[in-house]
């Protein structure tokens, strides 16, 4: 497929990874903070073909793991409730709660529904009037203008029978928390490239200033990671802490300005519960106070729900880089994409289950060097 | 969950600025996307599409930059190593 395709050419990465390797004197540590490119660089052994001396760790970049425990047993009261249908991305569903996950709760009867887009769930309570639909509106700045779409068509349509459980986050904000714990030793910053499609770089100015950290909006295709690790070690090396954009094929310097406008128009910025972070001031959105009655949590009386994670379950520190997922004692023992303790096992994007699919599932994999994965990029094809 | 890949646009519908939607080409997979954030884009160009939902419109002439970096790296390599 085109601009897809070309980004995957075996020896263009290869140079790639030579000149990373050219321009690196040091160990230098640098933290991806989206999904999406964790599994390109798991599921392509990109952080194989770098200098051992350059460590990806892997940040809080499932919008899907990061979502907390208490909005995941929300999730599953109202979906249980009868006269329900409740639309959730599919990977969700089978995020454990504290006692079941939403996929049960369909299999014992519940109207719990895939959808491919928030408008699609709009649609489905327009067809269906005398059910209440419920959408999980899960995401970073990425999905909010869809959702704030749906939001928008939902209340012009007066389509009454419709409400969300939103628990959108934010990517900033989770990068200065963990920029300012006293435990971080990220270096350096792959930023998420479609967030910023959205939102543009002028955001994490400031942040790549602070804290003297630079900070390179990147792609998700193998070239674009490998371009954006080569840029942020070259700043590195030569001792700059600025903002550079190496997808430049979506991403403008001031993002959209219509999704923006749509996201600004239907929440405003409210402090969020991160899973594995705590609570995070002015990190996640909310619905304005015009589109409070669209408020699952109001409709149905659910706020204010806190709940202790489960302690078997190291996510936590996974997500804050701390540890890689085949650390965690659980890992691939009594924590399986089959059976997860926690979500980074079940999405699509999580750590967990990127390692657990393309890299070593046996329990000691921590302790044992990664198996050659052969030929991790394909020539052009 | 930020996935969003580039589809090219086939054609485009609706006359409400907030439904313009468009049929998008996925590598021989049609879909139907909203194209209400991307009003430049049009028939023949490709969007980034998450969730349905056109994020940006794929600005081709940005698209050659990864290989023209790496062509700059190479040439920078080069001067260094012919340099005494």
């Amino acid at each position: 497929m085109k601009f897809l395709d070309e980004y995957r050419d075996g020896p263009k990465a290869a140079e790639f990874a030579r000149q990373i390797a050219r321009v690196t004197t040091r160990p230098w540590a640098i933290m991806e903070i989206c999904g999406g490119q964790t599994h390109a660089i798991v599921k392509f052994g990109i952080d194989e073909l770098l200098p051992k001396s350059i460590t990806l760790i892997h940040g809080p970049g499932c919008p899907v793991c990061v979502t907390p425990l208490e909005f995941i047993n929300k999730a599953i009261e109202i979906a249980s409730r009868p006269g329900t249908i409740f639309c959730s991305f599919g990977d969700m569903l089978r995020v454990p709660g504290s006692a079941t996950d939403l996929l049960s709760v369909k299999a014992a009867g519940a109207d719990v529904r895939m959808v491919y887009s928030p408008s699609d769930a709009v649609k489905i309570a327009v067809e269906n009037p005398s059910k209440e639909v419920v959408f999980f509106a899960v995401g970073f700045e990425t999905t909010a203008p869809a959702t704030a779409l749906a939001v928008r068509q939902a209340a012009e349509r007066h389509v009454n029978n419709f409400s969300m459980l939103v628990t959108h986050v934010l990517v900033p904000p989770a990068i200065e928390a963990l920029l300012s714990s006293p435990e971080c030793r990220v270096q350096g910053f792959l930023a998420a490239g479609h967030v910023c499609a959205v939102m543009g770089c002028a955001e994490y100015g400031p942040l790549a200033a602070k804290y003297r950290v630079p900070i390179v909006v990147t792609g998700f295709e193998p070239l674009d990671i490998l371009q954006g690790v080569l840029m942020c070690v070259r700043q590195l090396e030569e001792g700059r802490a600025v903002v550079e954009n190496q997808y430049t094929r979506a991403v403008r310097p001031d993002g959209n300005q219509y999704a923006r406008d749509l996201i600004r128009e239907v929440f405003e910025v409210a402090p969020r519960k991160w899973r594995g972070l705590g609570e995070i001031p002015a990190s996640g959105l909310r619905l304005r106070r015009q589109y409070e009655s669209l408020d699952a949590e109001k409709k149905f009386g659910l706020a204010g729900h806190d709940t202790p994670e489960n302690p078997e379950c190291l996510s936590g520190l996974v997500l804050q880089g701390r540890i890689k997922p085949p650390e965690c004692p659980a890992f691939g023992k009594i924590c399986s994409p089959e059976h997860p303790l926690g979500a980074p096992m079940v999405s699509s994007e999580g750590a967990c289950a990127a390692y657990y699919r393309y890299r070593n599932r046996a329990p000691s994999a921590a302790h044992q060097p990664a198996p050659p994965t052969p030929s991790p990029i394909s020539p052009t094809h | 969950m930020c996935l969003a890949i580039p589809g090219k646009i086939i054609s485009v519908a609706g006359i409400d600025p907030m439904e313009r939607t468009g049929k998008v080409d996925f590598g021989g997979i049609l879909k139907d996307v909203n194209l209400a954030c991307v009003p430049e884009a049009n028939v023949g160009d490709y969007v980034i599409v998450h969730v349905g939902f056109a994020l940006s419109k794929v600005d081709e002439k940005e698209a050659n930059e990864v290989f023209e970096y790496l062509r700059q790296m190479e040439e920078l390599a080069e001067l260094k190593e012919d340099s005494p």
